[in-house]
């Protein structure tokens, strides 16, 4: 199938009147929880799983992304009213958008994280869409031993995700790849480390796990410390662009896009990266970098760009690969499984309208945010005066009532329980949970392919450095490893998260 | 503080030696088969000592290097309050039904925060069942009774 008949086929489901309304309702829900600082498109994505079980494959992984997307854009929108990105990537977009509220210029820096997000969406689901299918054909040669290092790559570029101890985020992700073991043993079945508990046989239930340790967690860390938000700016004015503010975002815009677009697909936080990247570009580009920091456009528009075309590309590895790029893409692994689906380079082939369908709903979906998000911008101001202490039980209930409603399994209840107080004393003790998450998911990947390499090579392990793809791979998770704990990239990678909180 | 090491450390570090050597051990029981033909106790075992190592090493960096900052005030009550209406849920959803279960929890989870007061944590309660009821029950069709079989006469 060439490209125009696929991306037709693409928008055909797309077009469906129900996924129209489902990517809606994701874009919608996705900016209501980007603009919320404290709840952020990770834990609603796990909240919602269990609800898009009752979907369609095509129509709840079409709403999903479409929170994800919708959540980029809505941090950017509390970045510049109230300087406190609702998400890790707007942290720049709040240094000169707020600057700029202050001046009264709201509106207008609105409309240019808008445009400049709008534009980077459709390039960014362009180039997915011309180059997720020859990697998936790549792909489809992989065997066993291949597999075995894709995931062993994916997991140790996933250490660029956390900040902080290098030390923490391995020994995050070996307890992952430990809690992905629980349940019966793939070959022989069998049981492990279930207590002889008969529901535990299946395995840990995913969402319970990524409830507890992105949701439960997360609440527990907030209730530390309360204390309320106040909105600086009360009323959004004049959205209009002046011809001056069109002409000087026009570069930033392009420069943040292909920035944007070559980060995205590289696992570990692409998006975060792809902002701050951008931001210093057009600051050392700038004939008046003075103006940085004090209301400057460029400085909205080009890391707006980047982290939105990141976003779109960041869903290259995993639906070529099956290897997911940031947490986020990990739950959307969830969300394939819970369909019944394996992501990976059969998708395209397997299920094509399913696999055009979403990148074509990545489009509508950047479409009605622009639609969506300019005239509604009144009601997000509203929204951002919701206290903390009303959302968290709600997240709490529907966390429990979404988690039961998919196996009618009450130690999945309980599973959510635990991870919420182990993965909060993790994060207390700076640990980060998302490479814990990355492990859960691949482990039971990871045991299966190496067994199953093993065989094939009759127990000699020489078989993952023998075969030219697969030690490429290997070598590719060395250098990853090497690079982050390169000392000139510490400091780096400090310097880019610390701006962050 | 007149400890000269990182808590943090030491404590993370400790927590993966406990859940390290836990999968390590209770893997021993499982067949460890051979590098050819893998067992299910092989993965957990290699693994587990893996973690246990990592726990070592991570608790051992942080000796001599005290935490900048004092640790924020333990939330007793709301990890009481969370974790237990997380665990109310879980033993009586069966029993009680979705209505009860779902007021009793939001009720006391929104006390968790200290900023509730009793009247604002019933409002939001109330709220929320209302709220549940129209996603979880007309919205998706869960099939849950709305007063379990433990209130029935």
């Amino acid at each position: 199938m060439d490209l125009i008949s696929s991306l037709a086929l693409g928008f055909s489901v797309a077009l469906d009147p129900i996924n129209i309304l489902y990517c809606f309702i994701g874009v919608l829900l996705g900016t209501l929880v980007g603009v919320l600082p404290g709840i952020g498109p990770t834990a609603t994505i796990a909240m919602l799983l269990p609800i898009t079980f009752t979907l369609g494959p095509e129509t709840s992984l079409i709403m999903l992304a479409g929170i994800y997307y919708g959540a980029q854009y809505g941090g950017s929108t509390t970045a510049i009213l109230i300087n406190l990105p609702g998400e890790s990537s707007s942290a720049v977009t709040a240094i000169d958008g707020y600057q700029m509220a202050r001046k009264g210029r709201a509106g207008a820096a609105l409309a240019t994280a808008a445009i400049g997000s709008f534009f980077a969406g459709t390039v960014a689901t362009l180039l997915l869409a011309f180059f997720a299918p020859p990697l998936a054909r790549a792909a489809l040669n992989f065997g066993a031993p291949e597999y075995f290092s894709l995931i062993v790559l994916g997991l140790l570029v996933s250490i660029a995700l956390a900040h902080g101890s290098i030390l923490k985020a391995l020994a995050m992700i070996v307890l992952g790849l430990l809690l992905g073991m629980v349940g019966q043993d793939i070959y022989t079945g069998t049981p492990r480390f279930t207590f002889g508990v008969r529901e535990l046989f299946g395995g840990l239930n995913f969402v319970a796990v990524a409830v507890g340790v992105f949701g439960v967690a997360e609440i527990l860390r907030n209730l530390e410390n309360e204390k309320e938000r106040e909105v600086g700016v009360k009323a959004v004015t004049n959205l209009w662009l002046t011809k001056d503010d069109i002409r000087r975002i026009v570069g930033p815009v392009l420069r943040g896009t292909a920035l944007g677009s070559v980060l995205g697909v590289l696992p570990g936080g692409g998006h975060i990266l792809s902002s701050f990247a951008s931001y210093s570009a057009e600051k050392r580009l700038s004939k008046t970098p003075e103006e940085f920091g004090k209301g400057a456009i460029e400085g909205v528009a080009g890391p707006e760009s980047a982290n939105n075309a990141a976003a779109q590309t960041s869903f290259i590895p995993l639906m070529t690969l099956g290897i997911p790029a940031h947490p986020v893409m990990a739950l959307m692994i969830g969300a394939f499984i819970l369909q019944g689906i394996t992501p990976g380079p059969n998708v395209i082939n397997e299920e094509p309208a399913l696999f055009w369908g979403i990148i074509a709903s990545m489009w509508i979906g950047n479409l009605l945010l622009v639609i969506l998000n300019l005239p509604l911008i009144g009601l997000w101001v509203k929204m951002l005066t919701i206290p903390y202490r009303v959302l968290f039980p709600a997240i709490v209930l529907f966390a429990c009532i979404g988690t039961f409603s998919i196996n009618q399994n009450i130690y999945d209840i309980y599973a959510i329980a635990f991870f919420g107080i182990v993965g909060y004393l993790l994060i207390r003790f700076g640990c980060e949970p998302a490479p814990l998450l990355l492990g859960f998911v691949l482990g039971p990947l990871l045991e299966e392919h190496l067994r199953r390499a093993m065989i094939i090579s009759r127990g000699d392990p020489m078989i993952f450095v023998e075969r030219p793809i697969s030690a490429t791979l290997l070598g590719m998770a060395l250098l990853a490893v090497i690079v982050a704990v390169l000392p000139s990239i510490r400091k780096k990678r400090n310097e880019v998260f610390v701006e962050e909180d | 503080m007149a400890l000269n090491a990182s808590r943090n450390d030491l404590a993370s570090g400790a927590l993966f030696v406990a859940l390290g050597g836990y999968f390590a051990l209770e893997g021993l029981k499982y067949d460890f088969g051979t590098p050819f033909r893998m067992g299910p106790g092989f993965m957990p075992v290699v693994l587990g000592g893996v973690l246990v190592a990592l726990g070592v090493a991570v608790a051992a960096t942080g000796i001599g290097k005290p935490d900048a900052e004092a640790a924020p005030a333990w939330p007793w009550r709301g990890i009481a309050l969370v974790l237990g209406t997380i665990l109310f849920f879980a033993a009586t959803i069966r029993g009680l039904g979705f209505i009860p279960v779902v007021l009793i929890a939001g009720f006391a989870t929104a006390l968790s925060s200290s900023r509730n007061s009793l009247l604002a944590a019933l409002v939001v309660s109330a709220g929320l069942c209302v709220l549940c009821l129209l996603i979880f029950k007309v919205g998706l069709g869960l099939q849950l009774p709305l007063f379990g079989p433990w209130l029935r006469f």
